[in-house]
């Protein structure tokens, strides 16, 4: 009898496995066959469940059914509802919803089902309820309608209860037949189980979510009181927080509303749903400081729970609060340090993350030495998280970054894998980019690590920025041995860029170039082709005068083509006589629509914590931005003349959302002209526009006069085009006005499957929002690492003073905020953030005026027992004017 | 922004070694086995050193929340988006928990689970429905598991006990077969 089960191989997890697992050895084959007994005439109840369990059992292992299989097991399990025994008519209620039977096949069992659903078994009707709206499509759904309605109010939770999650999920294909059961869930919403309350109140706001005014009332009447279940109390807050958030205009005249019921819930009896009322308060647009503390303080309880689930959900809740309100979080600040040994990592890495966000400079030495033990012990991902908090942290106190580059420079040092060591080399990349004085240190830093590095990619990144960055410093020779030796050391990929980078420092600095030509001659030895080509054609170039300036240009110069576009011409590109001509490849940008409709629904690995450590908005993310309107503007043959791009705008929407048309502006300005690109996008897919310009009424901006406009010739469904509409204006003035737009086009119909066009078409015009140039256009945000000595580099004789009285305002942190982003300026050390309850603030604020001005803002801020503000505003620039320009900007606000 | 309901990705019931042993996935998030599988591997290998056994414990997952218990040699696992309420997750967890232990009178390891496996797959279907929380409390959890009061003759107990009893019956039939 053994060769029916052949032990396996001597294997101990195999052997473990076959004493006690039923499922040893099972096999779908011999399911299927044993599922044969479903027909037999007498059924054998315990057996029949048994094989189901079987099959289930497969399912769930991943195993996967032809579609001729599925239908058998369906039929056969059909049968079984002759058994009355209920154990196993439990399991072919989960077993039909697995196999999920074909719409043809769904009539074999429905008069089955609809037999239970009248059945006067509760527990029957529940579940028939569950698997027939499941399985049903429409059509059947009319005939039981009268049941579904009956038993939304049924009086026993379990009944109501399946009723009111079918109706949730059917809302989403058939919403006609559920929107009727209105009365009968409003009376469920009244239900004593907490369950039902809960599904009822779900579905009730489905049925209303698209009716605003309904959706308020619901929320009015019921945070009075009538909710007790807990789950039905958080979506209550849930909806009471949207209900906030769309009536959040008129806040400027008292109280919020429901802020009260909010508060209340903070006092709730379950935990589920203080928190979600901590979090509901905590994301209130514009929370106050008043506002926040009950639930701050709620929040500061939890972190000494001695569950991790509460401690989590707190210091979860309290980083993303210390992102905008650091000083609402500094009283948790013990609790807080305390974490950063927690057992569970997560929660260590939020508390030490939230720290950063909340220290002051003063701490941050103590801090780093803490974070130094902790991050022996953590994971590579949580480690990432803590290098993107010091990069921020950084970026916050430049005069720190000593501290900070030796700890990113430490952990450089010690193991770790890919995406933790690029994010450490990343970040100090970007602080040599941002704080000039960490530069030459910083640099160094790199050069040790890529002596020891076994990534490529970081390497030949890092070699890129030496020769780069390197010739620029105090003392270009100390970089060459580091470069030199990854020539000797490295895989081809290295040295290459190692030779280039060489080439770069021979170009740059005459004084090097003989030995850096010895260094190169060497190379041509190298027994990689790369290598050797590039090590000859630099030796070649640099030895001769005339075509240094070509290597220059093709060394440091950026290729002006996208490179996807370069890459789609080089793959069409067949080897032939005619050789290949950059000038051809396309300089029009490729839509970047697709990648920004995906981004809010991708879940990426990486976006954990980075998401939540994410910093407001200092990181300069935004530099390839302006790159690619640069090379966009440069393709256009017109706007050579205007010179070097100042600013570009972030993209003001002219249209609503989901409209036939889409258009967004971008403001670019130059020294004497000022360029709108309208980024346009036809959503509709029978139509094809054509000839598709903006024509701008701009007599409401006197200074400004219209020179040139380039309409977009074709545009698909869903394709963007830009048109372009550009102005000159007087140089050195900051000339405002505002522009009233009208898009103007030709339409087609088109089929949209084959694109081609149907009729003649029309002309047609769309009106537009107006947009506005206004003085922060002619500011860019450059912030200065040490403010005192540039305020001191910078003539007294251009300062001016003056002072505001700014009437009644509700806090001084508003205030500021709005003063700066009427000035657009970058606030300087730190000074950007405030007590809540400050009564005085001076801040620096640092920007560059249009035509390379530097101007440098003292801005002083008081606030009296009866509100009123004062503001002290001193200014410096290079020029006076410039500093004149400021004070109007604030006078005519 | 629409507002939606709290709602369960996925519970995952995962043995010692990582390997599924009951599994309920309510989301389109996880297209394929492949990608369902390459999930549990990664919260098994991120969690298989934390302690989770007496206190349930919770963390961030491929950006998921999910909180776990463990016993003996078994894992439970329920997984929701990454700004679900933390505690409405522990809440559905401790519910699956308590009524597994409920229905298999506290001998909760793999092997039972296993000869058990209806009553644990029932009891996935009886808290979730479509990533919608159905019920919370184990007590009735298990009773609906178990139809209680459908069938007036076969009360829980007797219930478990005589398939128990089949089980262990069946099994030592098959090793005396070997």
């Amino acid at each position: 009898m053994a060769s029916i089960h052949p032990p396996p191989k001597k294997d101990d997890d195999r052997e473990d496995d076959s004493e006690y697992s039923p499922f040893y050895g099972i096999e779908k084959g011999a399911v299927l066959q044993e599922a044969r007994v479903f027909n037999d005439p007498q059924l054998d109840a315990r057996r029949c469940a048994q094989v189901i369990t079987k099959l289930l059992y497969l399912i769930n292992q991943g195993e996967t059914f032809t579609k001729t299989e599925e239908t058998e097991v369906f039929f056969a399990v059909t049968k079984l509802f002759q058994s009355k025994e209920v154990g196993l008519r439990r399991m072919v209620y989960l077993m039909i919803k697995e196999i999920a039977p074909s719409s043809d096949e769904v009539i074999i069992v429905t008069s089955s089902l609809m037999k239970d659903m009248n059945s006067k078994t509760d527990l029957y009707r529940a579940n028939s309820i569950r698997v027939l709206c499941r399985i049903t499509d429409g059509g059947l759904l009319g005939q039981i309608e009268r049941y579904l309605k009956q038993a939304v109010v049924d009086k026993n939770p379990v009944v109501s209860s399946a009723a009111l999650v079918s109706g949730i999920h059917l809302l989403q294909t058939n919403p006609d037949i559920v929107k009727r059961w209105s009365n009968e869930v409003q009376e469920a919403v009244q239900s004593k189980a907490s369950l039902v309350q809960f599904h009822a109140l779900a579905l009730l706001h489905q049925i209303r979510q698209n009716d605003r005014l309904a959706v308020s009332k619901l929320v009015t009447s019921l945070t009075r009181g009538s909710v007790r279940s807990p789950l039905a109390q958080c979506l209550l807050i849930r909806y009471t927080s949207q209900v906030i958030k769309e009536s959040a205009t008129n806040t400027q005249t008292g109280d919020r509303p429901f802020y009260d019921y909010l508060e209340g819930c903070l006092r709730h009896k379950t935990d589920m749903v203080t928190l979600e009322a901590a979090r509901a308060v905590t994301e209130l647009s514009g929370v106050t400081s008043r506002e926040l503390t009950p639930a701050i303080t709620v929040l500061q309880l939890f972190l000494s729970s001695s569950k991790p689930v509460l401690r989590f959900a707190a210091v979860r809740t309290l980083n993303k609060v210390a992102m905008t309100h650091p000083l609402a979080v500094t009283n948790c600040n013990i609790d807080m340090e305390s974490l950063i040994s927690d057992q569970n990592r997560s929660i260590a890495t939020l508390a030490i993350t939230t720290l950063l966000k909340t220290g002051n400079e003063s701490s941050v030495d103590r801090l780093m030495k803490q974070i130094t033990n902790f991050m022996s012990d953590i994971a590579d991902e949580f480690k990432i998280v803590v290098v993107e908090a010091i990069r921020s942290l950084c970026l916050k106190f430049p005069q720190k970054y000593r501290t900070l580059m030796n700890f990113l420079s430490s952990i450089l040092r010690e193991e770790g894998g890919f995406d933790y060591k690029k994010a450490i080399v990343d970040s100090i990349l970007i602080l040599i980019k941002e704080i000039p004085d960490a530069k030459e240190s910083g640099l160094v830093h790199l050069c040790e690590f890529i002596e020891d590095c076994e990534f490529t990619y970081l390497s030949t990144q890092i070699l890129h920025l030496l020769g780069l960055e390197g010739p620029k410093t105090s003392d270009p020779s100390k970089y060459i041995r580091y470069i030199y030796n990854r020539v000797i050391l490295e895989n081809a990929t290295v040295r290459a860029s190692a030779v280039t980078a060489l080439a770069k420092f021979g170009l740059t600095i005459d004084a090097l170039r003989p030995r850096v030509l010895v260094l190169l001659r060497r190379c041509f030895y190298d027994n990689d082709d790369e290598v050797r080509d590039r090590a000859t054609l630099y030796v070649e170039t640099l030895a001769e005068d005339d075509i240094l300036k070509q290597l220059k240009n093709s060394l440091f110069g950026d290729l002006d083509v996208p490179l996807a576009n370069l890459e789609a011409s080089l793959q069409s590109y067949n080897a032939s006589e005619i050789p290949f001509d950059l000038s051809t490849v396309s300089r029009e940008l490729k839509p970047e629509q697709s990648v920004e409709k995906k981004a809010p629904t991708s879940k990426k690995a990486g976006k954990d914590f980075g998401t939540m450590v994410a910093t407001n908005g200092a990181l300069p993310s935004g530099t390839s931005a302006p790159d690619t309107y640069e090379k966009l503007l440069s393709s256009i043959p017109e706007f050579l003349g205007f010179g070097k791009l100042f600013k570009s705008s972030a993209p003001v929407e002219l249209t609503e959302a989901e409209t036939e048309y889409s258009v967004n502006a971008i403001k670019h300005v130059y020294l004497r002209h000022v360029i709108f690109q309208f980024n346009c996008t036809n959503t509709i897919a029978e139509q094809l526009l054509e000839k598709v310009s903006v024509v701008i009424d701009s007599s409401d901006a006197e200074d400004f006069e219209e020179v040139f406009s380039k309409h977009v010739e074709s545009l698909p469904y869903n394709v963007p085009g830009q048109a372009f509409v550009a102005f000159r204006k007087p140089e050195g003035v900051c000339s405002v006005g505002k522009f009233s737009n009208t898009l103007k086009f030709h339409v087609n119909e088109v089929d949209p499957t084959t694109g081609e066009k149907e009729d003649e078409g029309y002309e047609d015009e769309y009106q537009l929002e107006d947009l506005e140039v206004t003085a922060p256009d002619y500011i860019v945000k450059v912030g200065v690492s040490n403010f005192k000595n540039a305020w001191e580099a910078l003539d007294p004789e251009f300062e001016r003073v003056n002072e505001y009285g700014l009437g009644v305002r509700e806090n001084l942190q508003d205030t500021f905020q709005a003063v700066v982003t009427i000035l657009g300026m970058q606030p300087c050390e730190g000074t950007d953030v405030l007590a809540s309850n400050a009564r005085s603030h001076t801040s620096l604020l640092a920007g560059e005026f249009i035509g390379d001005i530097q101007v440098l803002v003292r801005l002083s801020l008081g606030i009296d027992a009866q509100k009123q503000v004062a503001m002290k505003l001193a200014v410096r620039a290079e020029d006076q004017s410039v500093s004149d320009a400021i004070h109007e900007i604030i006078a005519n606000a | 922004m629409e507002v939606s309901a709290p709602l369960i990705k996925n519970i995952l019931l995962l043995d010692s070694e990582g390997k599924r042993v009951a599994v309920k996935y309510y989301s389109d998030d996880w297209p394929n086995l492949a990608a369902k599988l390459a999930f549990e591997k990664s919260i098994f290998a991120k969690t298989q050193r934390t302690s989770a056994r007496t206190e349930a414990e919770i963390g961030m997952f491929d950006g998921y929340i999910a909180v776990y218990k463990f016993i003996s040699d078994l894992h439970f696992y329920v997984t929701g988006g990454e700004d679900e309420n933390e505690l409405i997750l522990a809440t559905v967890l401790q519910g699956f928990f308590d009524a597994v232990s409920l229905l298999l009178r506290s001998s909760v390891e793999k092997k039972t689970v296993l000869e058990n496996l209806d009553l644990v797959l029932l009891c996935l279907d009886e808290i979730v429905d479509g990533g919608i929380i159905l019920e919370t409390d184990s007590h009735v959890i298990a009773g609906r598991v178990a139809m209680r009061g459908a069938d007036a003759d076969v009360p829980l107990s007797e219930q478990t006990i005589s398939q128990a009893l089949a089980t262990a019956k069946e099994h030592l039939a098959r090793s005396l077969l070997k």
